[in-house]
């Protein structure tokens, strides 16, 4: 835990927490300051303008190969609301971690409790599971992040031999694949190292919301939804080919479908409540 | 175990019939009582019916050992703990076809490696890439497997257990399994759910209970009572005048990677040996860094002469090969046998001379005969350790 990496991690959530104390004030909104409500946040898997069908839909990547997908699951954590002030809302780190898995809808909606009232106009989130977290001690991997049972041992979220989890997994099936079973598989993660510098796939998302707001009352708990277009894993940084990369995992190109999936999320709409 | 120790005294006591040197090895024995007397209870108590709290095991570092590294507070051994532990060691419900535990491959006699397999051997008999390393004083190790992806023991059993060609189950799956248990008609009906309680307080099955369990019987396996370690604590008739040879050798020319009373420095290397068919690259999958291309672990040399074969693929079946290729003379050839890489170690290169470490045929054999000392008889006959009837062997 002398390490620098961790260092610098742990000094990171000091200040996140330190903006946390100082986020609770407020403007000149009539919301009651002191109350509290929840606000759900939709992670809705979509291909370009198409939804994301699991094994039968048909799409199309910038390479210009089609494709159809069979998995796709990530993780959410560490989510900050942001309000117009510019000053932000931290959930709770152990209470913000999540795993979106295209093939359990209830997984799909985040929710976020005891959010204080106010009108946010923004969120944060990383994509993956924070370096602090990624090194932490057995019994403080639980619920989501339980390495031994539930989704992430299910979905095989977790590099048992290097340890950390799978941040973003992407398979489907392409003829253009070159396996042996047309499959390909783009698992992403790498937390940048516990005593030596590896990989880092951290990936921090902000999704601004465009004038729009989400407004938290005690009795308002707005949705917001998210779109996470599938498209822009393949392109935006680098132009991905399921041709030339069939298999990307632990290796330097995933920074690349990292630098690509930053971009993948939007906003969609608010639901007022 | 007390048998055991009964039986060195009396051996000592005949091979020297010199008072003073007795009174030295009981101090040693005494020394080592600490560990034998909480084995001693392990083996014959159960949980106590009156409080159910289970008990705790004086876990004792030898003497002349450093501070362990892991961190015995989070996970404070018990005697039920360790003995759960040991059942989930050998048990075979830990694989997917249910006949391959962890003791399949790590099996005692061999100081917990696979005897006669250069490569690990898992279900359907499908074969890993690696040598099974040795499960042995893990209390001291600050990483694990042959490239040291892991660097909590608590973090290790997922791997053997998840790889498709080792055990091929999921840690989800086997805790389903080990909450079904007792199951009827099985030659050795273990009710785990029962000892969990014992172990922890209640009957629930989750990851952190099985990990933590698992780590209390692996950090129990202490090996420190080889003749070279009763040399160590004062007993300078426990290694004869070739094995004190041999060790000042060893110290001298082998010491500065296989340093310490652990005899490893921990750290990665490329000895120089060619890459194998597969062009395993070692730790340069675990950083991606260049410079970790074809380096491993520098294992431990404890009961180094019980766990051939040797090298990360078992490629060396005895000592003296493994000694022939540092000193770059394999089959007493005249040419280099050294694999020059950029990654090959410094100390393997010393300018203006041949590649490798210099020892001549008298000095390999002093070497090899000080190796041996390393064995640890006590700690492969060691009941505490050893199958309690759930294990299979391939």
């Amino acid at each position: 835990m002398k390490i620098k990496y961790l260092s610098v991690s742990i000094l990171i959530s000091f200040l996140c927490a330190s903006l946390v104390l100082v986020s609770c004030s407020n403007d000149d909104v009539v919301i009651d300051p002191t109350s509290k409500g929840d606000l759900r946040i939709e992670f809705d898997n979509v291909v370009g303008d198409r939804d994301l069908a699991l094994n039968s839909g048909n799409y199309q990547n910038a390479a210009g190969e089609s494709f159809s997908v069979t998995t796709l699951n990530y993780y959410v954590s560490n989510i900050k609301l942001l309000l117009a002030d510019g000053s932000s809302y931290t959930i709770p780190k152990d209470s913000s971690y999540f795993l979106i898995r295209e093939s359990n809808s209830e997984s799909q909606t985040v929710t976020l409790k005891n959010v204080p009232a106010g009108e946010y106009t923004g969120v944060q989130f990383i994509i993956g599971v924070d370096s602090l977290k990624s090194v932490s001690d057995i019994s403080q991997r639980t619920g989501i992040l339980d390495i031994g049972s539930g989704p992430t041992n299910d979905e095989a979220m977790y590099w048992d031999w290097n340890p950390g989890y799978i941040f973003l997994k992407l398979e489907g099936i392409s003829s253009v694949a070159t396996s042996a079973n047309s499959k390909f598989y783009y698992h992403i993660g790498g937390f940048g190292g516990r005593n030596a510098k590896t990989i880092n796939n951290l990936k921090t998302v902000k999704v601004d919301f465009g004038g729009k707001k989400a407004s938290v009352t005690k009795d308002l708990s707005p949705e917001v939804h998210l779109l996470a277009d599938v498209l822009k894993i393949f392109s935006g940084f680098t132009q991905v080919s399921i041709k030339v990369n069939t298999g990307v995992m632990f290796t330097d190109f995933s920074q690349n479908i990292a630098n690509n999936y930053v971009n993948m999320f939007t906003l969609d709409h608010i639901h007022a409540d | 175990m007390s048998i055991c120790s009964l039986w060195i005294i009396f051996m000592r006591i005949n091979l020297n019939e010199n008072l003073n040197l007795m009174r030295k090895i009981c101090l040693a024995l005494i020394f080592f009582s600490g560990m034998i007397v909480s084995g001693c209870k392990s083996d014959s108590e159960t949980p106590d019916p009156e409080t159910g709290i289970p008990k705790p095991v004086n876990w004792m570092k030898p003497s002349h050992f450093p501070d362990p590294v892991y961190d015995m507070s989070k996970n404070p051994l018990t005697v039920e703990g360790v003995e759960l532990g040991r059942f989930l060691f050998y048990d075979g419900i830990l694989s997917r076809t249910n006949d391959i535990g962890c003791g399949t491959c790590h099996q005692q006699s061999a100081a917990f490696t696979h005897h006669g397999h250069e490569l690990s051997h898992g279900v359907d008999d499908q074969l890993g890439t690696r040598n099974a390393p040795a499960v042995q004083n893990l209390a001291w190790s600050t990483s694990f497997f042959w490239d040291g992806g892991v660097h909590d023991l608590d973090f290790v059993p997922p791997a053997p257990i998840q790889n498709k060609v080792e055990m091929g189950e999921t840690v989800g799956n086997v805790m389903e399994k080990l909450r079904n248990t007792p199951v009827k008609g099985a030659a050795v009906p273990v009710n785990y759910p029962k000892m969990f309680k014992a172990a922890f307080g209640s009957e629930e099955i989750n990851t952190e209970r099985m990990m933590k369990a698992l780590s209390q019987f692996m950090l129990s396996m202490v090996s420190a009572t080889s003749r070279y370690d009763y040399y160590v604590l004062g007993d300078a008739s426990a290694i004869t005048t070739q094995e004190k040879e041999g060790l000042v050798l060893f110290k001298q020319k082998c010491g500065s990677c296989h340093g310490g009373e652990l005899f490893t420095d921990f750290s990665f290397r490329n000895n120089g040996i060619t890459p194998n068919k597969i062009n395993d690259q070692g730790r340069y999958a675990i950083t991606l860094d260049e410079g970790d291309r074809m380096k491993f672990k520098v294992p431990s040399l404890r009961n180094v002469a019980l766990t051939a074969p040797y090298m990360h693929d078992g490629r060396f079946h005895a000592l003296s090969e493994v000694l022939d290729h540092y000193a770059n003379d394999q089959n007493s050839s005249k040419t280099d046998s050294m694999y020059v890489s950029p990654t090959l170690d410094p100390v393997l290169m010393v300018a203006g001379q041949k590649r490798g470490i210099r020892l001549t045929a008298q000095e390999k054999l002093s070497i090899i005969a000080f190796l041996k000392t390393l064995n640890d008889e006590q700690f492969i006959a060691d009941k505490r350790f050893s199958d309690p009837g759930v294990g299979t062997a391939l």
